[in-house]
């Protein structure tokens, strides 16, 4: 699985870092998100699907590998 | 599961996308069919008073889902047509094409509509709402340097839409009804210092309530108010609130209390669901029903719809008891706002300062924290949220 995120479209709502706090971070001066692994082990898949389905601004988009 | 295969999705918004989404994701694969007001596939709504109408956005960025992960879903996309019944008895939707949908569930996601002052009820030229891509880019064409704008309503839509049109050379005025606009949903602190940042800007904020759209030769010619002055404008944005888009329910028998009345649980009666900004329930917090107009309130809510819809015997559904989250950008500046900081009546800065504009501040009542609210303290803020979603007292530790 391969993690895009859009910065732009962000809304700092951190429900990403919620689900899956490996991959996901935010920037502090903003609350922008931040792709700690672009590439997560299958293990945290699912934490990581389930950021992309909650996140209010669509910036999360997966690809599959 | 439930053995259910015929559900539909009315409203085809930020709510109604993520209950398709979250239902296809739990596992369902009957026939799923999602029914728009709008032409356009499912859109995002806030940055239509940002980027879109300040112009760094053009309308294809904001599609919440590219075509493909659309098709993904296997819908029955009915979009551009109007539901206009529901035959809970028949368990089917009518919609104004004459096509009935059948359903043995449905989740209700037609969300609001903006209020209209009078002497604009009807379409008027230079008279604009914003609620809809077609609202924003008419609204967009207006904006020239120079053209005098009259923002009527202290909410943040209006704000936000002010702030934009002051960056792009209009001459602004914002005309509010409370000595401090946006205080109600950021508290009185955070809203201090946005009337400054206005202000700084350029925007002239004036109190007064607004009666009725003046018009001449069919275009809007700016506001008349209570006090019976005139405010004259070259384009007025009616930023004045909405009204959840609930008529089409009026005789189906489906509960309506502030929108659809449902119960904790997202249900408003056997087979009928509702979220987003059409959806009231009980508030668990406060016990009294409670309304969201917040993105990602739609998103919380129709996946929470969704999993209830799906989890078969009551026994199995959970209550939503969500932690609101709302933001606004405005003079390159985010403010973020967990829970109800306009509730409470101590503000608690627990980092950064007001001076700085870089602050996260708790806000609490009678012993219990009701909100967060912060400029570009997210960690701080997200240490609040969870202490809000853990119903925590303040000052933390206290009892």
């Amino acid at each position: 699985m391969l993690v895009h995120i859009d910065q732009e479209k962000c809304c700092g709502a951190g429900h990403c870092v919620l689900a899956a706090p490996e991959v996901f971070d935010q920037r502090d001066e903003d609350g922008i998100v931040v792709l700690l692994d672009a590439e997560p082990p299958a293990e945290l898949h699912q934490g990581v699907q389930d950021a992309a389905a909650v996140c209010p601004a669509a910036a999360i988009r997966l690809e599959r590998v | 599961m439930t053995a259910l295969r015929e559900v539909a999705v009315v409203g085809a918004g930020a709510a109604g996308l993520h209950a398709v989404e979250a239902l296809r994701r739990a596992g369902y694969d009957g026939r799923l069919t999602l029914i728009g007001a709008e032409t356009e596939p499912p859109y995002d709504r806030p940055p239509l008073s940002k980027h879109l109408l300040g112009g760094q956005w053009q309308p294809d960025r904001l599609a919440l889902r590219a075509p493909q992960a659309l098709r993904e879903l296997d819908l029955d996309l009915r979009l551009g047509v109007r539901a206009e019944r529901l035959d809970r008895q028949g368990r089917a939707v009518r919609l104004a094409d004459g096509h009935r949908v059948r359903c043995e569930a449905v989740i209700l996601a037609t969300g609001v509509r903006p209020r209209r002052l009078p002497g604009a009820e009807a379409p008027l030229a230079g008279a604009h709402v914003l609620r809809t891509l077609a609202d924003a880019l008419a609204l967009r064409d207006e904006l020239r340097p120079g053209v005098r704008l009259l923002v009527v309503g202290g909410g943040l839509l209006g704000a936000e839409a002010a702030a934009t049109a002051v960056g792009l050379g209009a001459e602004v005025t914002w005309l509010v009804s409370t000595a401090a606009p946006l205080a109600a949903v950021l508290g009185t602190e955070t809203a201090a210092l946005l009337a400054g940042l206005h202000r700084e800007h350029g925007v002239r904020i004036r109190q007064g309530v607004a009666r009725a759209v003046t018009e001449r030769h069919g275009r809007a010619t700016g506001v008349r108010l209570a006090d019976g002055s005139h405010v004259a404008a070259d384009a007025v944005l009616m930023a004045i609130g909405s009204e959840p888009a609930t008529e089409w329910l009026a005789d189906s028998g489906v509960p309506l209390d502030d929108g659809v009345a449902c119960d904790a649980y997202c249900a408003a009666g056997p087979g009928v669901w509702a979220a987003g900004d059409a959806a009231s329930w009980p508030d668990p917090r406060t016990g009294r029903r409670r309304r969201l107009e917040q993105r990602t309130n739609a998103t919380e809510q129709a996946l929470h719809a969704a999993r209830n819809l799906l989890a078969g015997p009551d026994s199995a559904r959970q209550p939503y008891d969500p932690v609101p989250y709302l933001w606004t950008d405005q003079y390159g500046l985010r403010v973020q706002a967990y829970g109800s900081p306009g509730d409470a009546d101590r503000f608690e800065v627990v980092d950064g300062s007001l001076t700085e504009r870089r602050f996260a501040a708790a806000c609490a009542r009678d012993g219990l924290l009701r909100g967060a609210v912060g400029i570009a303290c997210a960690r701080a803020l997200r240490d609040l949220r969870a202490q809000l979603a853990a119903h925590g007292p303040w000052p933390p530790g206290a009892q």
